[in-house]
C-alpha cells in the first residue's frame, strides 16, 4: 500500500518538481496539493495523508517564528525549507527536506518516515478471520476455562494461549469472558448448552 | 478548531451549544431547563451549586483530554459531590439501563435461536454488575465522604479499600456494542438494534466519564480530607 502525501506549497514550480519526484518512487503517492494553509485542516480529515510536506513558510508567524501544525495521529509532518530556520523550530516536524537536497536524499527521508507507519498500517487492514486454533481456544474460553486448564488441555504453553487470547480479542473487538462467549454461540461454534452454566454466568 | 476550557462568564445555553450531552447533567444538580441568557455564574448561584465544582463536571465531560490537578479539586468546594455521584447513580439505574433493556427485549423478541435468550441474559448480567459496583459505592465510599464532609471525622472505612474501576463493567458494554453491529444475526429488525446501539454507546460515554469523576476528583479528594483527619 501506498503511503499517502499531501503537499502544502505556495510555489507551482516547486509542487510540480515535488510531484514529480514522488511519481517516481513506488511507495508514495500524491493525494492533495494546496497552496493555502486554511484548507489544511479540511484536506487532511478529507484525504487522510500519512505524510504531509509542508512549506513553514505558510503557516501563520508568531513572534519571528512560524507556529506549529497539529496533525491527527499518526500522520507525519515534514517541513519543506528553502530558507533557514532556526534547528529549534525544525524539531517540531518528524523531517525536513532541503530544497537543495538530491532527489535520492529526498526519497530516502521520505521512504525512512513511512518506515514506522508499516506495522500500524498492517494491524488495521489485517483479516479479522479465526484461525483454527483460535476457534478452538476461543470455544474453550467461552466454556468458562482459565488460561491454564487451556493451556493443559491443548498441551501448549500458557503463553502461547494468552498470545492467542489476545488476537482473538484484537480479532473481534470483544473483550470480557462473557463477551467471547456470546460471541461463539452467536457463530454457533458452540452449543448454548455447552456454555450457559460456565461462560456467560462466570465473567472472568 | 479547538475550543478553550469552558468558565464561569460563559452562557450555560453556548456550553450547551458546544457539548450539547451537558443537558444530560442538569438534572443531576437540580437545575431545570429554561435559564435564559444567565452565565454559568448566575445559574450556579441562583441555584446553589459551586460554580468551580459545576465548572470541573463540565469541563471532564466536553472535552477528552482535560482532567482537573489534584491542587485544583482540594481547592474546590466539593460539598456536593456526594449529592452529584448519587443522582448520577440514579439516572442510570432509573432512566438508561430500564430503557436499553426495553430496546433489547423488543429487539430479541424477533429473533429465531438462542441468540435472542443469549443476548438478553448477557444484559442481564452486566446490568446485575452494574447494580453491585453502584451499591458497593453507596454503602461504603459516599457514606465515608459525608462523614468527612460533615465533621471531618469517618469511620473505619478508607478510600485505599476502593477501585474506582469500571475496567470489567465498562468492557462489557464496549462488547455488547461490538456484538449488536458486528456480528448481529439478519432477522433482527435494523431500527430495533441501532435504538438499543445508539443508547449503549451514549450510556458507555457517560459512564467513563463517570469513573474518570470518581478516579480523578473524588478520590483524590477523600485521600486529602483523609489525611487532614489523620493531623
Amino acid at each position: 500500500m501506498k503511503q499517502k502525501v499531501l503537499i502544502a506549497e505556495p510555489s507551482q514550480i516547486i509542487i510540480e518538481g515535488l510531484q514529480s519526484i514522488v511519481h517516481d518512487s513506488n511507495c508514495l503517492e500524491v493525494v492533495s496539493v494546496i497552496d493555502d494553509i486554511s484548507m489544511l485542516e479540511e484536506r487532511v480529515l478529507a484525504h487522510r495523508p500519512d505524510i504531509i510536506i509542508i512549506n513553514p513558510g505558510l503557516l501563520p508567524y508568531s513572534s519571528q517564528m512560524p507556529a506549529t501544525i497539529e496533525l491527527p495521529e499518526g500522520v507525519f509532518s515534514v517541513a519543506l525549507v528553502y530558507q533557514y530556520f532556526e534547528q529549534a523550530y525544525l524539531r517540531n516536524f518528524d523531517a525536513v527536506i532541503d530544497i537543495r537536497d538530491s532527489k535520492q536524499s529526498i526519497l530516502a527521508t521520505l521512504a525512512n518516515i513511512g518506515n514506522g507507519t508499516e506495522s500500524k498500517k498492517n494491524t488495521a487492514s489485517e483479516v479479522s478471520e479465526l484461525t483454527k486454533r483460535e476457534r478452538d481456544i476461543l470455544v474453550l474460553v467461552a466454556k468458562g476455562l482459565m488460561s491454564k486448564e487451556i493451556a493443559e488441555q491443548l498441551n501448549i504453553s500458557i503463553h502461547t494461549v494468552i498470545s492467542h487470547r489476545k488476537n482473538i480479542t484484537r480479532k473481534t473487538g470483544i473483550k470480557s469472558v462473557a463477551g467471547l462467549a456470546v460471541y461463539a454461540m452467536l457463530n454457533n461454534l458452540v452449543g448454548e448448552q455447552q456454555t450457559s452454566e460456565d461462560g456467560i454466568s462466570h465473567g472472568e | 478548531m479547538k475550543n478553550y476550557l469552558f468558565d464561569e462568564n460563559m452562557k450555560m445555553a453556548d456550553l450547551i451549544l458546544i457539548k450539547p450531552s451537558l443537558i444530560l447533567l442538569l438534572p443531576r444538580f437540580n437545575i431545570p431547563l429554561g435559564f435564559g441568557d444567565k452565565s454559568v455564574k448566575e445559574l450556579c448561584r441562583s441555584h446553589g451549586i459551586s460554580t468551580d465544582f459545576f465548572l470541573i463536571i463540565c469541563n471532564i465531560y466536553s472535552f477528552d483530554n482535560y482532567v482537573p490537578s489534584p491542587d485544583k479539586v482540594i481547592a474546590t468546594d466539593m460539598s456536593m459531590l456526594d449529592c452529584y455521584l448519587e443522582a448520577s447513580h440514579r439516572y442510570y439505574l432509573e432512566q438508561r439501563l430500564p430503557h436499553i433493556a426495553n430496546h433489547i427485549s423488543r429487539m430479541t423478541c424477533e429473533m429465531h435461536g438462542p441468540a435472542g435468550e443469549i443476548l438478553r441474559r448477557f444484559f442481564e448480567e452486566y446490568n446485575s454488575e452494574v447494580v453491585a459496583h453502584f451499591k458497593y459505592e453507596e454503602q461504603n465510599v459516599f457514606p465515608h465522604l459525608k462523614k468527612l464532609l460533615a465533621n471531618g471525622k469517618s469511620g473505619d472505612y478508607r478510600i485505599a479499600l476502593y477501585s474506582p474501576s469500571h475496567t470489567n463493567i465498562e468492557d462489557k458494554l464496549d462488547d455488547l456494542t461490538q456484538i449488536l453491529f458486528k456480528y448481529m444475526p439478519e432477522d433482527v429488525k435494523t431500527y430495533e438494534a441501532i435504538g438499543a446501539l445508539f443508547d449503549i454507546l451514549q450510556l458507555s460515554e457517560d459512564l467513563k466519564k463517570h469513573s474518570l469523576i470518581e478516579e480523578k476528583v473524588l478520590i483524590p479528594y477523600v485521600e486529602y480530607l483523609e489525611r487532614n483527619q489523620e493531623r
